[in-house]
């Protein structure tokens, strides 16, 4: 009867597409969308992007950050910050193996790398997720991060890029992840105030506690085509509503006529579309 | 559901205690009750300290059942209780009006206040219209429109909150439930006159928090309030969601009130008499009024400014990281 369904970022599904890993090893890889048999350096060379079908395969934040920033510009900020257990959390495994096994797996310490660089010679503090890192799910290392990278863009009058990818919130710190969201939609609060450009890019997926937060307060929003963008993950509401979900129900073209999205922007040009956003409503 | 001590609706681990009532309602009912009042007074009494000693040690997994008793007070109860001279606001003058959660200028001792709360429903209609206290957007963009009528004329905020979690559906997330409450945080996080919050019932995540940002955050002892639901965390992390796992779930997840004044996550707990809010409506009712009447005189001093300020660097505190090695 009052049964809260899970909104984490474990309620997303693996893939967006069928298919196996989102960003997978080997010589030749399959497209998960269209099939196709493609060499991995040329679907690398065009951003991850399926050359046949336009598919975007889900891309780390290191490999976000080559993509998106002018070569060599980024300057990384607070990498040393990692996970505490405030809890002692301990579900099968205890939080602290989880997140050696995720670090180990990314060579990152949580979940958003944040830092300052330029875009198209616009200079930006960006922050993007890693959605490999236990979902991209936002505990307290990934809300300290994104608040004190909106306070930097504040501090020194600069526009604010923050790629999303999640899906949600990160159970192992409960009370403490809930939090972040109110503390990151704060620090946004305050840097509105100041007259600060905040660009929000949506990617596959963005879910959960990290939508309902700093990621739908983009002064701009974007998002990737087809990205899976939702509050309630579609296995819940599945469950909940105990009907399949339409075609294309949640993705960005969705959010877009829902008129919650403001551009759907292919990879390629995201860079170009970022900067033309800063010349225009950037100081 | 008139009846205030709590007999419609039985917590197993309440069993004991509901079988000592039966037998105290027996004596009571017999035309000769009076030539048992010794054995009435015996079954009283140890009736009382049965269901003192149940109440003190109760597991984080009972905490939540009983914060999910059907006949826990609502935002609806309170406010009969608590408030004077209630003027119930509808609405979000765009979509429609949520019923799962309740607005409204209300009297609360000597403080003239609005109010925001989510309600469940008691009869099947009305749960069925609240959907079970899970509001949409609306409900979320109503609250807010409410609370910023109450910033322009500087009236204080309560909210209460009793949610398993917003909605999550077809339509919610059409109209933007992320949106709906992601602009909440913000703009509670900004507004220019006192919020205090009371969890009264269940603190289901984002739905939870969408009322929940304020300079005062108290929870009633039976409450929960954690970023997701025991059950929810069980069928992810242990696979399956079932008593044992759901029992695991709640203690790991530190949802208690106790547990989030320990992590500072909330500022007070509101306790309640041993037996529950179920069993004791008027007293917790009066023990959050007063709680509210207090913190509220104790806001007003402030200036809105100075009000936002100290709301920030509370919520910008929160957080717990450590160095890498
Ligand atoms: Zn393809």
């Amino acid at each position: 009867m009052s049964q809260t369904p899970p909104r984490t970022w474990a309620d997303v599904p693996e893939l967006t597409a069928r298919g196996k890993k989102a960003v997978p090893e080997g010589l030749w890889i399959q497209c998960p969308a269209c099939s196709a048999s493609l060499f991995r350096r040329s679907v690398e060379s065009n951003l991850w992007v399926c050359p046949t079908c336009q598919y975007h395969f889900r891309v780390s934040a290191t490999q976000r950050i080559e993509q998106l920033m002018d070569p060599g510009s980024f300057e990384p900020m607070n990498v040393e910050m990692a996970p505490a257990d405030p809890l002692g959390f301990v579900d099968i495994k205890p939080y602290p193996a989880r997140i050696k096994a995720a670090q180990k797996k990314t060579g990152q310490n949580d979940g958003v790398q944040t830092g300052l660089g330029f875009i198209k010679g616009r200079k930006v503090v960006l922050a993007a997720m890693d959605f490999t890192f236990l979902g991209g799910s936002m505990g307290s290392v990934v809300g300290e991060k994104i608040a004190r990278a909106v306070e930097t863009a504040e501090d020194r009058d600069l526009p604010l890029v923050i790629v999303s990818a999640s899906g949600g919130a990160r159970m192992m710190e409960s009370g403490y992840s809930l939090m972040q969201m109110a503390k990151t939609s704060a620090a946004l609060g305050r840097f509105h105030d100041a007259g600060g450009l905040f660009i929000s890019v949506l990617t596959d997926p963005t879910t959960g506690g990290v939508t309902a937060s700093f990621a739908m307060l983009g002064d701009v929003i974007l998002a990737e085509p087809n990205a899976l963008i939702g509050f309630a993950g579609p296995r819940v509401i599945e469950q909940t509503i105990r009907q399949t979900l339409p075609e294309g129900f949640q993705r960005a073209e969705f959010l877009r006529d829902c008129g919650f999205v403001d551009r759907v922007v292919p990879r390629c040009d995201l860079r170009s579309e970022i900067s033309s956003i800063i010349d225009y409503a950037g100081k | 559901m008139t009846k205030t001590n709590g007999y419609n609706y039985a917590l197993p681990f309440e069993q004991p205690v509901i079988d000592l009532d039966r037998q105290i309602e027996t004596l009571k009912d017999r035309a000769d009750a009076n030539s048992y009042a010794e054995e009435l007074a015996k079954l009283s009494e140890s009736r009382d300290s049965l269901l003192a000693k149940l109440y003190r040690d109760l597991e984080p997994w009972d905490v939540v059942r009983v914060a999910r008793h059907p006949d826990r007070p609502q935002t609806s109860d309170y406010i009969s209780m608590i408030c004077r001279d209630f003027r119930e606001l509808h609405g979000d003058r765009h979509f429609g009006d949520d019923p799962a959660i309740i607005t409204g200028f209300g009297r609360i001792g000597p403080h003239k206040v609005m109010i925001v709360g989510h309600e469940k429903g008691r009869t099947t209609a009305e749960k069925v219209a609240c959907h079970f206290g899970c509001a949409h957007p609306e409900g979320y963009r109503k609250a807010l429109l409410k609370m910023k009528l109450a910033e322009k004329f500087r009236l204080p905020i309560v909210t209460f909150i009793d949610t398993p979690g917003a909605y999550p559906g077809v339509k919610a997330e059409e109209r933007g439930q992320a949106e709906a409450i992601a602009v909440n945080l913000r703009e509670m996080s900004r507004l220019k006159t006192p919020i205090v919050c009371v969890v009264i019932g269940e603190g289901g995540s984002g739905g939870a928090l969408g009322l929940g940002v304020g300079d005062r955050v108290a929870m009633l002892s039976n409450s929960w309030y954690s970023v997701i639901s025991p059950e929810g965390c069980a069928a992810i992390l242990w696979k399956e969601a079932n008593e044992e796992t759901n029992q695991a779930a709640a203690t790991a997840l530190s949802l208690t009130a106790r547990d989030n004044l320990r992590h500072g996550l909330i500022d007070d707990v509101i306790e309640e008499a041993p037996g529950g809010a179920h069993r004791h409506r008027q007293q917790v009712a009066d023990r959050i009024q007063q709680w509210l009447v207090d913190q509220i005189r104790e806001l007003r001093r402030f200036k809105g400014q100075t009000l936002v300020r100290l709301r920030y660097e509370k919520l910008r505190r929160i957080g717990a990281v450590a160095r890498a090695e």
